[in-house]
């Protein structure tokens, strides 16, 4: 377990970031939240966390993608994790996302909302071993 | 809107002096639709028998057909059943030498459209077409309309079950957490929980109220009760109701005049217009802002102006602010608790006072709405 180890986690969605905040630091993690991508920059700028979570769909379709673009550019080696709602709530098709999107797509995990914590937690997990 | 230019017409009859007759009377003939602004001109093919009637229909659609009552081998009413059952799209006008009061009662009950007794003029012809046609292209333009409305509530349906799913989300997701005490949950947090769960299910309330508004001016079901009232008084009582939200933020609402302005309206949709305006002017105000309104009596028109200085709109959101369940997502907005429903249901109102809702606003500067409303309703 990586403990100690800081999350942010960007959402336009208050109650999200509250919610997920409390049951990864009762996982024992250190969270930073930011409510949209304008308050992420900042967080970036200050490059105080190990992993972020990113939402996709905030001000724009696409801002999530934008974030994590601009973070890699930042952190190359830093693992991100796009979280999304459901394709049949925004008509973007997601589990057909390619290789090659992937790619474009700065992203190391994409996971669909609704998110069970145990998933998520497991998968921060994993990034942080292969990124120590 | 559904448009018909070229309707494909099928005649079927074993006489071939028939079949050329008609193909020639409507070759150059052309009829116009009025409400439709269309002419629509008659393309004619024509068959002998059973075997290349199937065939033909298995090839192209036809919009009419104009079939005889009696074939080698087989009856009209047969066929006719055919198109009935096959192709709902299809007008049949049933053509027979031996008219008879029965056979005609028969194929309409069966569901031909029209009757034409042999032996009949080209003019009788093209009446006969003339109105089949006007039928075909209005109850086509009718069933467009129906699928476009379906459609419009589908999608409705669909947001509004989006945003009444996501404070259910919230809230539960809220309870779950609480109920599994995680053991570092701070007081402070616990009660940032509870507030939140609170303000999700007022939200949740807010949105089923402001849908009833839209329901009940949409429908036209409720009735409109129509008086006099003072303008000036539904404003003080709407700035009044919303005067806690003011007070707490510092914000001022200033009405500029005060003299009476009395009006012809329904109360309660005038209680929605203001109460919209004035919680919105708050709502998306900075801290300590200003509100003003101003109401302005013409001879024919009253100019209602709520101007606030606050978050103000990009003139890019401008033009969706109007639509229903469209909130502006930004960072300023992101804290302020809105269903979406309560601009379009404003304007929605305001056309029943055969008026107009224009904005005017710049971003970080505040916003200016003005509502112009016609004094004498015409019912």
């Amino acid at each position: 377990m990586h403990k100690n180890k800081t999350i942010l986690i960007v959402d336009d969605d208050i109650d999200y970031l509250i919610q997920q905040k409390a049951i990864l630091e009762s996982k024992g993690f250190n969270v930073i939240t930011a409510q949209g991508v304008n308050r992420a920059r900042e967080v970036l700028k200050k490059d105080c966390f190990d992993l972020a979570v990113v939402d996709l769909m905030m001000e724009n379709m696409d801002s999530g993608f934008v974030l994590s673009y601009e973070l890699k550019k930042i952190a190359p080696t830093k693992p991100v994790i796009m979280v999304t709602a459901v394709t049949s709530q925004t008509g973007f098709e997601f589990d057909s996302v390619t290789e090659s999107e992937k790619k474009w797509i700065k992203a190391d995990a994409i996971f669909t909302k609704p998110i069970r914590a145990e998933q998520l937690i497991k998968e921060i997990n994993r990034l942080l071993i292969t990124n120590v | 809107m559904y448009k018909l230019e070229k309707c494909n017409v099928l005649v079927v009859d074993d006489e071939p002096g028939m079949t050329l007759g008609v193909q020639k009377v409507l070759r150059n003939f052309s009829v116009a639709i009025d409400d439709n602004k269309t002419n629509v001109n008659y393309e004619v093919d024509a068959v002998l028998n059973e075997k290349d009637f199937y065939k033909a229909l298995n090839e192209k659609n036809y919009d009419l057909i104009l079939l005889d009552y009696k074939l080698p081998n087989i009856t009209g009413l047969e066929l006719l059943e055919y198109i009935i059952n096959n192709k709902k799209n299809t007008l049949v006008i049933m053509i027979t030498a031996y008219a008879t009061f029965e056979t005609a009662v028969q194929s309409t009950k069966m569901g031909a459209y029209d009757f034409l007794a042999k032996p009949f003029s080209p003019e009788e012809l093209r009446n006969s077409v003339k109105k089949a046609t006007t039928h075909l292209v209005l109850a086509r333009q009718a069933r467009e309309y129906e699928d476009e409305k379906r459609k419009i509530r589908f999608q409705f349906i669909s947001v509004l079950s989006h945003e009444l799913k996501a404070p259910l989300n919230a809230i539960e997701g809220y309870i779950n957490i609480l109920n599994k005490r995680y053991n570092n949950i701070s007081e402070e947090d616990y009660n940032n929980m509870l507030n939140r769960t609170q303000i999700r299910i007022e939200g949740m309330r807010k949105l089923i109220f402001d849908l009833l508004d839209l329901t009940r001016i949409e429908s036209g079901e409720k009735k409109r009760n129509l008086e006099s009232i003072d303008l000036i008084e539904v404003v003080k009582s709407s700035i009044e109701l919303f005067s806690p939200d003011a007070l707490q933020r510092n914000i001022d609402v200033d009405l500029l005049n005060d003299n009476p302005i009395i009006i012809t309206g329904d109360k309660s949709e005038l209680e929605i217009i203001f109460n919209n305006l004035i919680s919105n002017a708050i709502k998306y105000n900075v801290d300590s802002g200003k509100v003003r309104v101003k109401i302005k009596e013409y001879e024919e028109k009253i100019n209602i102006l709520v101007a606030d200085s606050g978050i103000g709109i990009s003139k890019e959101d401008q033009h969706r602010l109007f639509q229903e369940f469209v909130r502006i997502k930004n960072e300023k907005t992101y804290h302020i608790l809105g269903s979406g429903l309560g601009l379009s249901t404003l304007k929605k109102i305001v056309s029943l006072y055969n008026g107009k809702v224009r904005l005017r606003s710049r971003y970080e500067r505040g916003s200016t709405f003005l509502i112009s409303i016609k004094k004498s309703l015409s019912l």
